[in-house]
């Protein structure tokens, strides 16, 4: 079992959508990280925390029917890829819907929820998934 | 740089090996290749192994000293050295003991690819396979590596129109091959009901689009094409290689629907040998999932992008097809011990070159392809074999 640093020193990231701005080029990367894949060397030193907004749309989707035991409570779940606006793309579950609901360009939101346990008595996990933005009603 | 060739192949059936140890099916391949080339083994000058987990399948790591010593070489002190890429390390592997060998560092080289998966639990295996893939950003936020797969296949049919009958169509083409290999983990063939009757693993992807948990070995000899003819009286000569790499999560590549290292690693394999995709008779490429071959299909250049599938449902990629791939059945039917998969996939290229391939044997092959993948596709190895 994996200690309890090896979670949280992740939890800016998963907590609250903390990535990186590269002051080179502009564009957002998620999770942080030290070099700029485009501008390489010249990012150095641009790179800028930033928390993102974490609002996009469903890329593509899947509905997992067999996964880790961790999960085996919450299946199935879809699990999607989702696109937001400021270029990153997230791996995550959609939630507060029907999987049948679930479509290419739907638009979602992340939330703060739990995401897995160790155990009765072991660690829980949380970490972001996205639920559906719903259209204001007129 | 010299040139290359293969002169002995060995392999051990695929399957769930219940009677062998990890380290029996090593040397059982290693043998046999060693055998088909007809060499002692004071010529052996260095050993490569290519096993993606053998610490988390069967608690063991250092692979390459421990395949040495039962190969009966610890006395001879001979280099060993473990190679790992994910589902790409037997490719990679290769890759190694065609540089020692082109470099004119050894002579004799064995290259050797094993994985003992079936030891630990099913949902083990599952958690092991998904190390490939983003551990902190894809797998802990709920995705799985068939979900990954399953993303790549949703997109590629939303984008380009890919049926699931298409899907379908790759693995019964597969294990139809497989039919045909006595030495594949599933030899029956199957119909395009038998997929879409499967249970679902991740929409839209069924148990039928997935290769096996598979325990297996493979393993080559390499020598200098000048001194090939001193071993056998049919060398292949390794024409090229191409190695590439790309982001570790599937989220963050430019295109979930294609595979930019198959296309990198391809493109430096051609230009190394010189020739094209159209020169290709025969490939083995990474069908871990039947989405996969529909991109590789794709991504080679065999097919034009969102041409993989309708390829596939037309048979222009079975043993009588333009381009005949996965003739030993694939990762799907053949099997997948995850680091032999690039060894078994030179063996198989090797022994259609050969013209020995029996039933399966695609007429007049004078030119093959190897493709190996790891993860979604962060690391990709391309190799091409000519028949000498």
């Amino acid at each position: 079992m994996a200690t309890a640093p090896r979670f949280w020193r992740e939890n800016p990231s998963r907590y609250n959508l903390a990535g990186i701005k590269c002051n080179s080029c502009g564009r957002f990367f998620f999770p942080p990280r030290t070099i700029c894949p485009v501008c390489h060397r010249k990012s150095v030193g641009k790179i800028e925390r930033v928390k993102l907004k974490g609002e996009g749309k469903v890329f593509s989707f899947t509905e997992v029917q067999e996964g880790p035991e961790e999960m085996a409570m919450q299946r199935p779940y879809v699990v999607a890829m989702i696109e937001t606006e400021e270029g990153v793309r997230f791996t995550g579950q959609v939630i507060d819907c029907e999987s049948c609901d679930v479509q290419i360009g739907m638009p979602v939101r992340a939330v703060l929820r739990r995401l897995s346990e160790e155990g009765p008595s072991g660690v829980i996990h949380y970490g972001f998934k996205f639920t559906p933005i719903k259209e204001k009603a007129p | 740089m010299r040139r290359v060739a293969v002169i002995g192949v060995g392999d051990t059936e695929f399957g769930e090996l219940w009677d062998s140890s990890f380290r029996e099916i090593g040397i059982r391949a290693g043998l046999a290749a060693v055998a088909d080339a007809n060499i002692s083994a004071d010529k052996i000058d260095a050993l490569y192994v290519g096993n993606m987990s053998a610490g988390r399948f069967i608690e063991q790591e250092h692979i390459g000293a421990l395949i040495a010593d039962y190969s009966g070489l610890a006395r001879d002190h001979i280099p060993a050295t473990r190679v790992e890429a994910a589902g790409a390390s037997g490719g990679l592997a290769l890759r190694q003991g065609f540089q020692a060998v082109a470099s004119g560092l050894h002579d004799i080289v064995v290259v050797g690819g094993a994985e003992k998966m079936t030891d630990v639990s099913d949902t083990e295996s599952s958690n092991i396979q998904s190390s490939s893939a983003d551990q902190e950003w894809e797998i802990v936020l709920g995705a799985t590596y068939p979900a990954l797969h399953a993303l790549i296949a949703r997109r590629h049919m939303h984008v380009y129109g890919t049926t699931r009958e298409q899907l379908a169509d790759v693995a019964v083409k597969n294990h139809k091959h497989g039919s045909l290999n006595p030495k594949a983990q599933f030899q029956r063939p199957i119909t395009r009901e038998t997929v879409l009757g499967s249970p679902l693993v991740s929409s839209p992807l069924r148990v039928f689009d997935c290769a096996p948990s598979s325990d297996g070995a493979a393993a080559v000899v390499l020598c200098p094409l000048d001194q090939a003819k001193n071993y056998t009286e049919v060398p292949v000569e390794i024409v090229g290689t191409g190695q590439a790499s790309d982001t570790l999560s599937l989220h963050d590549r430019k295109d979930i629907c294609t595979m930019e290292a198959t296309r990198s690693a391809a493109k430096r394999a051609f230009d190394m040998a010189g020739i094209t995709y159209k020169d290709v008779d025969v490939a083995e490429v990474h069908d871990n999932f039947t989405i996969s071959e529909i991109l590789a299909l794709e991504d080679l250049g065999f097919f034009k992008k969102g041409e993989g599938g309708k390829a596939t449902e037309a048979g222009l990629t079975g043993l009588e097809g333009e381009i005949a791939v996965n003739t030993s059945g694939g990762l799907k039917a053949r099997g997948d011990p995850i680091g032999a998969t690039g060894l078994a996939q030179a063996v198989e290229i090797v022994t259609q070159l050969r013209g020995k391939a029996d039933k399966r044997q695609v007429k007049d092959a004078q030119v093959g392809l190897t493709h190996n993948v790891g993860g979604t596709g962060a690391t990709v190895v391309v190799h091409l074999f000519r028949r000498v």
